[in-house]
């Protein structure tokens, strides 16, 4: 008999159909009325649909809060929509799994989105396509919350390529100008060789346990474990794609060519972390796969995170800076997902969203103010111009650092605390160290941005006045900072909040502050063990590590406020040409592809044409030879024919005969 | 007795057969089947058969064979056709193969058949039961032989009579019927066309009448 | 020497391979269908041989109903032999190919 409490807990979280479907209208509407109903009115409509959606995973989680959580897998709920595909042995429904991580996710992706749907009715302001902007954020949406929600592969896969496709979409979004549309195109392309990954993935899943619905999956017999590691890593390869990994990165420095709302939306908080998402979500198989597999990931996410960092050192343009920061924490997302601490990558991956939102939304508050351009080399005292962009995007750099007492501090030094841990991770304390080292060059560049930008002398003329605060032999821009309008600054202000307060929710000091780790502990609670890695470190060395995590923070801090903080106006030393130039990897791709990579895919193409067509159309003729052949028969003789019906009775004869014996 | 004149009238039907392929006349022919059918008809009779020796004289050699020698007469195909060339390659040999594998084959099945191999010994129709003794009739007593055992004997004709129109009353309305088609069909096929006749495509060198005896290739 | 019914089928498959064979070989479509008559005749043989031996008289009905079919089909055919051969007097089977392929 279950009380009646209960069960309106389980009714809100049946719910969680709302979630994906408020954003899939306000799209259906804006596709056909859009135009109409122009601006702002489209801006509102979308941003009301999410937060409708928001409101929604609200109740969901409401919901949740009150059913059992822990190892009872009351928390783990699966709504059935529909059949969607019924062929033999193959069924695939539309249905929803609500379980404590994707209700961490919809919270914070749908959170996020309506703050930056409101930013963009500010930031969108005045261009000529508005209205299908929201169209396409809407549209990103829904495909998010689907593969977020999706209680199957498939369905995960089909929100996987409908972001992608967004992707694409917002990347080109002022599509006349060739640059942003050749952006567009490789995030596409690039983003397409993880999905191979991931569809070979789902085919390897389906011949393995016969069902590709994650409570089948992981509810049945374990798998061997050469299996469960083609799996993983062919996922894996997936994520990479999605979350930026070395070496399917490419796309997303390029991806900056898109309006800044869309930097911040999808390729901060949310597409980026889809990638995470799934890693994360098939933690039974990593955890079934041989040892090396998730070392190799925590290894690959490493190099990422310091590839990306020593990149970031060297950019003038300030969304380049922030987007190889992107690619770097995904890098530390990575490591803690390898070493199996999947709580502490989903704890980053939630101040993240917060943090880095924040900063591309103030960066482009900065970009606004300053006619369009950005190079920081031409920003500089800005902070008293722009007083709330500067405050808040102050909050994010110091959560960036990872100083205490903001979230980022809290959310990177578990991933330390668990990557210096787990001995099962290869070479972990040489991993632990070179993770620092990224740590101290995250503060380090984030530092140089914060000084170039804010700080300083202006190293621009002032519109009004007319004046130059500095020296120097340039012609200076001629430039008129100013705030951003309310429907701007108030996501900012918003998420700065967030960035500050957002690292309780998950304090190592006791179990019961360990919020979210108790929360999410079902998703990861299989077959009477948990997959999640918990650190046995006590907590004298926890502190130790905190502390030299926070020294590391601040030697970075220090050490770029010394190299660029310049009274005068200088912009400190630059870095070596091949660290801006992504030590050249990108040229080499793009070589390899123009070249001998063309030249492949042009046998490839003529080996279709040729082997391929050439035996379907080998068919053909062989049929039509045959024909030719056998029309000889067909001469109009009827005494021809005569004797071929005689033959045949003569056949017929012999065989009653034979029988009949 | 029956022997003498089966030899006698199974000669005389092997000799019209033969006559019949071999002779190059139309003409000829016909009437080498007419001793045929006469020979065929000796032979019903000889095996009790007597409406249908009948019939097989009037029908066939009376009207058949008749029909058949009016056409010849009316389109003037009396003349001789040239046996000597054959323009389809390989048909005489393919022919007489044929002719040769029917005729083992049959004689094969005749004698699997009377070992009760291929047929049986039942037959596979109801045996025909005098309807009006009540008892079944003896072989020769019910094809119309004149015996008396004690048992009334009925007429061939009137047996064939009684069993055509009550057991297989269905199949002569529809060959009534099917005669009717036939002539109605006879009547429009061989009505004289109005306007000009198109044609007969002539491929050269294909007749086999003429005097070119050259061969020709299959197509 | 007894007559037994297999004399009479085995000289019925005489004229049936005879009447098969001056079918394949003779090319004047009349001399053709006369060939063809030849064979029903065989068959006729067979059926009263069987109806004989068998003490059946549907042998006899059979021969019946095949002479019948027999007489209506050379009618249509001469009908279509005249309608065709009107046209000239020489013509053979082989002369009407025009349906070769």
């Amino acid at each position: 008999m279950i009380a009646p409490v209960q069960l309106a807990n389980l009714q809100l979280v049946e719910l969680v159909w709302l979630v994906p479907l408020l954003p899939l209208l306000g799209f259906v509407i804006l596709m056909f009325f859009g135009r109409r109903l122009g601006e702002p009115v489209a801006g509102w409509l979308a941003t009301a649909a999410m937060g409708g959606s928001f409101l929604a995973s609200v109740l969901v989680f409401v919901g949740m809060l009150g059913l059992e959580g822990g190892e009872s897998g009351e928390r783990i709920v699966e709504v059935k929509l529909f059949d969607w595909v019924v062929a033999g042995d193959f069924s695939v429904d539309i249905g929803l799994l609500a379980d404590p991580l994707s209700v961490t996710m919809i919270l914070f992706i749908t959170g996020v989105a309506t703050l930056i749907h409101l930013y963009s009715i500010g930031y969108m302001h005045g261009d000529a396509n508005f209205s299908k902007f929201f169209v396409y954020l809407n549209l990103f949406a829904f495909s998010m919350l689907m593969l977020v929600l999706g209680d199957n592969l498939l369905l995960t896969f089909l929100g996987w390529e409908g972001v992608g496709a967004c992707s694409y979409f917002l990347i080109s979004f002022w599509f006349t100008d060739e640059a942003n549309a050749s952006a567009g195109k490789k995030a596409f392309v690039t983003n397409r060789v993880g999905d191979f990954g991931f569809m070979l993935a789902t085919f390897l899943a389906f011949f393995a346990y016969g069902s590709i619905e994650y409570g089948e999956m992981f509810s049945g017999s374990a798998i061997p474990a050469g299996t469960a590691t083609a799996i993983a890593l062919l996922v894996f390869v997936g994520a990479a794609g999605k979350s930026a990994q070395f070496p399917l990165y490419l796309w997303l420095p390029d991806a900056m060519a898109g309006p800044t709302p869309v930097s911040a939306l999808i390729h901060a908080a949310t597409m980026v972390t889809s990638g995470i998402y799934l890693l994360a979500r098939i933690n039974p198989i990593l955890a079934a796969s041989h040892d090396w597999a998730p070392s190799l990931i925590a290894w690959v996410g490493l190099f990422t995170a310091l590839f990306a960092a020593s990149i970031a050192v060297a950019q003038d343009d300030i969304k380049k800076v922030l987007a190889y920061s992107t690619v770097s924490q995904l890098g530390f997302m990575v490591v803690a997902v390898g070493t199996g601490v999947y709580v502490a990558a989903l704890f980053h991956m939630i101040t993240h969203a917060f943090f880095k939102a924040l900063m591309f939304l103030g960066s482009g508050s900065v970009i606004h103010g300053m006619n369009d351009d950005q190079n920081m080399k031409r920003y500089g005292g800005l902070a008293k111009l722009m007083p709330i962009t500067a405050g808040t995007f102050l909050i994010g750099w110091l959560a960036i650092a990872g100083i205490p007492p903001f979230s980022g501090f809290w959310s990177k030094d578990e991933i330390l605390v668990g990557v210096y841990d787990n001995s099962d991770i290869f070479a972990n304390k040489v991993l632990f160290v070179l993770l620092l080292i990224a740590a101290l060059l995250t503060a380090f560049y984030m530092t140089r941005l914060v000084i170039l930008t804010f700080f300083g002398p202006p190293r621009w003329r002032d519109e009004v006045t007319g004046e130059a605060l500095i020296e120097s032999d340039d012609e200076l821009p001629v430039r008129h900072p100013h705030e951003s309008p309310w429907m701007m600054t108030l996501p900012l202000v918003v998420l700065a909040g967030l960035a500050l307060v957002a690292g309780f929710i998950n304090l190592p000091f006791a179990s019961d502050l360990h919020f979210l780790g108790n929360w999410l502990e079902p998703s990861f609670y299989f077959n009477g063990h948990s997959n999640e890695y918990h650190a046995a470190a006590g907590g004298g060395t926890k502190l130790t590590l905190a502390v030299i995590a926070t020294i590391c923070a601040i030697g970075g801090i220090g050490a770029a406020w010394k190299l660029y903080f310049d009274k005068r106006g200088g912009t400190g030393p630059d870095a070596p040409a091949i660290m801006a130039q992504g030590w050249g990897y990108d040229n080499a791709v793009s070589n390899f592809m123009g070249g001998p990579g063309s030249k492949g895919f042009d046998a490839l193409a003529e080996f279709d044409g040729k082997v391929l067509d050439g035996a379907v159309n080998g068919v053909g003729k062989l049929i039509q030879l045959d024909g030719s052949f056998l029309r000889r028969i067909q001469n109009g003789l009827v005494r021809s024919y005569a004797v071929l019906i005689a033959l045949g009775a003569i056949g017929l004869m012999v065989y009653f005969l034979v029988v009949s014996t | 007795m029956e022997f003498v004149v089966f030899i006698i009238a199974g000669l005389l039907a092997i000799i019209g057969a033969l006559g019949l392929i071999g002779f190059k006349n139309p003409v000829h022919s016909a009437l080498s089947l007419v001793l045929s059918l006469f020979a065929v008809a000796v032979l019903f009779l000889n095996q009790d058969a007597q409406f249908l020796a009948a019939v097989q004289v009037i029908v066939y050699a009376g009207a058949i064979v008749v029909l058949f020698l009016f056409v010849i007469m009316l389109l003037g195909v009396d003349q001789a056709e040239d046996l000597s060339v054959e323009p389809i390659a390989g048909q005489r040999p393919i022919a007489l193969a044929i002719g040769a594998g029917v005729l083992a084959l049959s004689v094969l099945f005749i004698s699997v058949a009377a070992d009760g191999g291929a047929t049986g010994q039942q037959s596979v129709t109801a045996e025909k039961v005098d309807s009006i003794t009540g008892t079944a009739q003896s072989a020769t007593a019910a094809l119309g032989d004149n015996q008396t055992d004690g048992t009334e004997t009925i007429p061939n004709i009137e047996q064939l009579g009684r069993t055509l129109f009550t057991d297989y009353v269905f199949a002569f309305e529809v060959t009534a019927l099917l005669l009717t088609i036939a002539v109605v069909g006879a009547v429009m096929l061989a009505r004289k066309p109005k306007g000009e006749l198109a044609p007969l495509p002539v491929i050269p060198g294909r007749s086999g009448t003429t005097d070119e005896t050259e061969e020709l290739e299959d197509a | 020497m007894e007559l037994t019914s297999t004399w009479y089928l085995v000289l019925a498959a005489i004229l049936f391979a005879l009447g098969a064979t001056g079918l394949l070989v003779r090319r004047n479509p009349l001399i053709m269908f006369m060939c063809v008559e030849l064979m029903l005749n065989a068959v006729n043989l067979t059926f009263v041989t069987f109806g004989n031996d068998l003490n059946d008289l549907g042998g006899e009905i059979s021969v019946f109903f095949v002479l019948v079919v027999a007489a209506a089909e050379v009618v249509i055919g001469l009908a279509i032999i005249v309608a065709i051969m009107r046209r000239r007097n020489e013509a053979t089977a082989d002369d009407l190919s025009a349906l070769r392929g």
